[in-house]
């Protein structure tokens, strides 16, 4: 398409951000950079920051596979958190690698998953909410009162970084570059997979189920996965969390955490890829930057959350989209 | 010890009924209705601290700060913006309501326990060795005429009958020429109106607090989904039944497991019989 003369600028402007490949691309280099020069001028406790943004990204990416893609609500996000925490500390601190944790943790919750999704083929919306909301209280409670296990409310410390290939993460950068290289990996991972007929099932699956199982699509077998996907990645989430704060204990992964995390998919835009690294970045870094409203900070959230929702229900990745698309007007009128 | 449990389940009726109501007009999931209960006692205290009335005064002022907030603006500020993108964003919604309800108290009002003055004796009765206490008793009362007075709005009188047509069918509602949107309005203010009133009864037993909603609303909706989603005898009979197998699993069995008994009833319920114990199918949750 030729562009007419006196708006060409305008032209190349719009192509730039919506020629849609150009853009994501433009977008991930620009992150990458920005995630890998950060810490460099960071305390330790932007460090942290960081890090934990990283391992709430990877749980939230779960969440979005089971919630934004596969449409299935879920309150129990941060139960596999716990779980995949409690089995990373128990096992490294009787001196088993990390990577035993890993494997065992995503396998552990890819079961527990599945089994969970159970009821989600009998009930819909509302139903599944409570559903899980039950187990993760369920789960809250057995980590609490089984102190045989684990050790109750005391918790358990002194959980220690791993050494990769003679790599020690002790220090909090090199745990940093840790967690984003798992990050990277979960992403990958979960790009791919949503790109492959899986994907493309989950999707189905949210956007009509009569019309999927009239496809030939199984139904049945896609929710379980996008339940057992979502919490092995929860799980995923939990194994770096542990080594990373060094002590947990219960009331770390109560209710409180699960709606954080839905909140994070909300925010950022559920159903799409990028939505959980900038949901989860507002909201672990929103509390430091509102620092100074000290308490306020939670009901400043909960008001932006609902001011979002009425204007905007596919969050800010959706409110993106809506100026994106009508920027390139904006520009004509003005010239 | 019955009574005890019938007492909480009369708490946990009144809730769940308003929390069906809520559903079945409007299709609003309410995931603030835990915190709903917990607010109105705040007004009350609000009231008596800084605007210095008694009690009583204050109980009314707190009723009528309960129909404005939860009833009225929960409407038109919150549930109405939102719920034409439908019932998920309501409830994510509503859940951001309910940590700014729980913050806003503990922020503006106190973050440790209040007590909160009871309303009547608060004394025990002894009946040929059973001790009896008269809190639970008024509880009872109070609940039971409650629902009996709900019940005879929504079945006796013009009104509660256009109510109920809403309900079942906005659609041929409006065209029989009933203000649905008026109707709609009125289902929030009954919510409000019963919550305030299970706040008034529940506070002078576990105090005000800010968290006390947490508990209270997942009870209420699993009595709502246990007893059957559509139907208010449904929560009435959910409400009851949790409120007993509480108090005597928390005396007989454990009192570490005490806060899974609803749980485990709701999968139970769910897994077996998803409309209810006393609901009918309901083909529009699909």
């Amino acid at each position: 398409m030729k562009p007419k003369s006196g708006t060409d600028h305008v032209f190349l402007f719009s192509w730039l951000i919506r020629g849609k490949r150009g853009l994501s691309l433009i977008c991930l280099l620009l992150a990458v950079v920005l995630l890998v020069a950060a810490p460099f001028g960071l305390k330790p406790y932007g460090i942290y920051l960081l890090s934990l943004w990283a391992v709430m990204t990877i749980a939230a990416i779960g969440l979005n596979l089971t919630l934004g893609y596969a449409g299935q609500i879920s309150l129990a996000q941060a139960s596999f958190v716990g779980i995949g925490a409690y089995t990373a500390a128990l096992l490294t601190t009787q001196g088993w690698p990390l990577g035993a944790a890993f494997a065992l943790a995503a396998l552990l919750c890819f079961v527990i998953g599945w089994l969970l999704g159970y009821p989600a083929l009998r009930v819909a919306h509302h139903y599944l909410a409570f559903v899980t909301l039950a187990f993760a209280t369920l789960v809250y409670l057995i980590l609490r009162n089984e102190e045989w296990l684990t050790r109750g409310v005391y918790g358990i410390s002194g959980i220690p970084r791993p050494t990769l290939l003679g790599w020690s993460t002790k220090a909090p950068l090199d745990f940093y570059f840790f967690c984003l290289g798992v990050l990277a990996l979960a992403a990958a991972a979960a790009w791919w997979l949503l790109r492959s007929p899986w994907g493309r099932a989950f999707t189905a699956l949210r956007e009509n189920p009569i019309r999927a199982s009239s496809l030939g699509i199984d139904t049945r077998r896609y929710t379980l996965m996008a339940f057992a996907i979502g919490s092995a990645l929860g799980g995923i989430a939990g194994v770096l969390y542990a080594p990373l704060v060094q002590f947990i204990e219960p009331t770390a992964f109560t209710l409180g955490l699960s709606f954080n995390l839905l909140l994070m998919v909300i925010v950022g835009g559920a159903g799409r890829f990028a939505g959980p690294f900038l949901g989860a970045a507002v909201s672990v870094l929103l509390p430091e930057w509102l620092r100074f409203s000290e308490g306020l900070y939670l009901m400043i959230y909960a008001v932006f959350v609902m001011v979002l929702l009425a204007f905007c229900p596919s969050g800010l990745l959706g409110l993106a989209e809506r100026l994106r698309d009508s920027w390139p007007r904006f520009f004509k009128s003005a010239t | 010890m019955l009574l005890a449990g019938l007492a909480t389940g009369g708490i946990y009726t009144l809730v769940a009924i308003g929390f069906v109501l809520l559903w079945q007009t409007s299709q609003t999931i309410n995931f603030a209705q835990g915190e709903f209960v917990m607010l109105p006692a705040f007004f009350v205290l609000a009231a008596m601290k800084f605007g210095g009335l008694s009690f009583a005064a204050a109980m009314g002022v707190g009723l009528a700060v309960s129909l404005l907030v939860l009833g009225l603006l929960f409407k038109r500020l919150v549930v109405d913006p939102v719920i034409r993108h439908g019932v998920l964003p309501l409830v994510i919604s509503t859940i951001a309501l309910a940590i700014l309800m729980k913050e806003g108290v503990k922020e503006f009002y106190a973050a440790d326990a209040q007590p909160f003055p009871a309303a009547w004796a608060t004394s025990n009765l002894q009946f040929g060795g059973a001790v009896v206490s008269v809190q639970n008793l008024v509880i009872i009362a109070v609940a039971v005429l409650a629902v009996a007075a709900l019940q005879y709005f929504l079945g006796g009188t013009r009104t509660g009958r256009r109510m109920q047509a809403t309900a079942q069918n906005p659609l041929l509602a409006r065209v029989l020429g009933i203000p649905v949107g008026r109707m709609v309005l009125y289902t929030f203010l009954i919510n409000a109106g019963l919550v305030a009133l299970a706040s008034f009864l529940v506070s002078p037993i576990y105090l005000a607090k800010f968290t006390n909603g947490e508990t209270l609303g997942l009870v209420a909706f699993v009595a709502a989904i246990v007893g059957g989603f559509n139907q208010v005898r449904g929560a009435i009979a959910g409400g009851l039944l949790l409120g007993v197998a509480d108090n005597f699993v928390a005396a007989y069995l454990s009192a570490q497991y005490r806060a899974a008994i609803p749980l485990f009833l709701l999968i139970a319920v769910i897994m077996l019989r998803p409309q209810g114990l006393f609901g009918r199918l309901e083909e529009r949750t699909v």
